[in-house]
């Protein structure tokens, strides 16, 4: 009997309770399974998964931003598909297909506007962030590449095939769009520094980078480390770097040379070259733990089982790993402390502690790429 | 009629060459193809930085076409060649491959 009532006074506290299930989102994420277009949510404090949500489409190439409140993941596939996912309900909120073929997106600073990168038909698509409804359309011509927020209510993108930078501002009813020609022969990607003010524009076509002070009255592009690669010949690039791992590392950027087994340090203030260090492969991404301190690379096929750490003081390669086969993307936790990275040909995410290096733990996926934590949510550019 | 023979002789041709290659191997360059030629190509290869690549696309180029610009690239775009990395016989494997759908 004591048993019994016992029982039921458990259930009248947990009905309720159930119903007011509280999910707090700070210290969530989502990897993408690229191969069967599906998304796990993960707690990086757990080091667990939380559930796996499907009907992405195509996810090859797939990115993410976060709304400001860190409820929703906007996740762009390589289908053009934008899918708004539900962190708290673990469930897909809306889905949209906005075009043929796409490569990324944004979030504006105020979390009102989701802006997508297209390759087909080529431009730029800005959406309302709440209902998915289309609310302007910047057709380039050329594939786009490249697509950063910058504050103000603005998008920042490059072209391709053509050459240029445009700069949209949506904080009038209007976009007004500035259009930059000449940035240089095929940009392949670009970043925008954390205070929002550097543009920095990857080139595949050219040995060198363009760059624009978005804070200057006339915005122009100037030519940066200019033949970086001369004097040595250019490897086979069988797959372009990434320039998203802007974070400054001290008072330096550092940027994975196109077609070269270096990284490239940079100046934050003079952007000018200050050194390189050679690596094992060619760099796909070169990423600075928050704090600056540490620099983590991965690299291309056909050296992309490997990950290298470097002295950001020294320029120093101080540890080498072996995670597995195709390492693809790294994320950091926010505060630096540990560090998730996507081991796609292992079905496998590994967690490591970033002082020690040790491997904390693994977590089963499908082919896993890219993984974003909600922290990014409040960042400029990511 | 004599299209015809061509057609089976060009469909007799695909497994033969295939067959040189193990079905080890064969995994590698089918993972190959999906995910390292995908990150350009799109992973159902609908194209992405890169051309599409799909079987119909395929068809207006022969075999040894296709081997070479794998093996030696196109200059003048972001296509690498992949000579360093892969065989002849390997680079027509994946020609055939990509020609006769297999992911279909």
């Amino acid at each position: 009997m004591i048993r019994i009532l016992t029982l039921l006074v458990a259930l009248c506290f947990d009905a309720p309770a159930a119903a007011e299930r509280i999910v707090a989102t700070g210290d969530l994420g989502v990897v993408i399974e690229r191969a069967t277009g599906s998304v796990l949510i993960i707690d990086q404090s757990e080091m667990a998964t939380v559930a796996r949500v499907e009907g992405f489409g195509d996810l090859s190439h797939a990115s993410v931003v976060f709304s400001p409140d860190q409820r929703f993941a906007y996740v762009f596939g390589r289908d053009g598909g934008l899918t708004k996912l539900d962190l708290t309900t673990q469930s897909i909120a809306n889905r949209v297909i906005q075009s043929g073929n796409a490569i990324g997106g944004a979030i504006s600073d105020d979390g009102r506007l989701v802006a997508v990168s297209n390759y087909d038909p080529g431009g730029v698509r800005i959406f309302d962030a709440d209902t998915l409804e289309l609310v302007a359309d910047l057709p380039t011509e050329a594939k786009t590449i490249g697509l950063v927020d910058a504050p103000g209510r603005k998008f920042v993108f490059s072209t391709w095939d053509t050459g240029e930078t445009w700069i949209a501002d949506l904080s009038a009813e209007l976009p007004q769009v500035t259009r930059i020609e000449n940035v240089g022969i095929n940009p392949y990607d670009a970043l925008i520094t954390g205070d929002g003010r550097r543009y920095i524009v990857g080139l595949f076509g050219e040995d060198g980078l363009t760059a624009f002070d978005l804070w200057a009255d006339e915005i122009k592009p100037t030519r940066i480390l200019e033949n970086y690669g001369k004097g040595d010949e250019a490897l086979p690039v069988y797959k372009m770097p990434h320039l998203e791992g802007w974070a400054l590392a001290g008072d330096r950027f550092v940027l994975p040379a196109v077609g070269h087994h270096e990284v490239l340090w940079i100046d934050a203030q003079s952007l000018e070259e200050v050194g390189r260090t050679k690596t094992h492969g060619q760099p796909i991404f070169a990423v600075a733990r928050p704090d600056g301190r540490h620099v983590w690379v991965n690299y291309a096929h056909p050296d992309n089982d490997t990950v290298e750490v470097i002295d950001t003081l020294s320029g120093e390669v101080i540890r080498t790993l072996k995670p597995g086969p195709a390492v693809l993307h790294m994320e950091f936790t926010p505060r630096g402390h540990r560090l998730w990275l996507s081991v796609r040909d292992g079905n496998r995410i590994e967690i490591y502690d970033t002082g020690t290096f040790e491997k904390l733990g693994e977590i089963p996926a499908d082919t896993p790429s890219g993984i974003f934590f909600t922290a990014r949510a409040h960042k400029s550019g990511l | 009629m004599a299209r015809r023979i061509a057609l089976v002789l060009a469909l007799l041709a695909t497994p033969a060459a295939a067959a040189e290659i193990g079905p080890q191997k064969a995994a590698v360059l089918e993972r190959l193809v999906v995910q390292d030629c995908g990150s350009c190509h799109g992973l159902t290869l609908k194209g992405g930085l890169g051309h599409a690549i799909h079987p119909e696309k395929m068809q207006h180029y022969d075999r040894e076409t296709l081997a070479d610009i794998i093996l030696d690239g196109v200059p003048g775009t972001a296509m690498p060649p992949w000579r360093a990395l892969l065989t002849e016989n390997e680079a027509l494997w994946i020609a055939d491959y990509l020609r006769a759908g297999g992911l279909q």
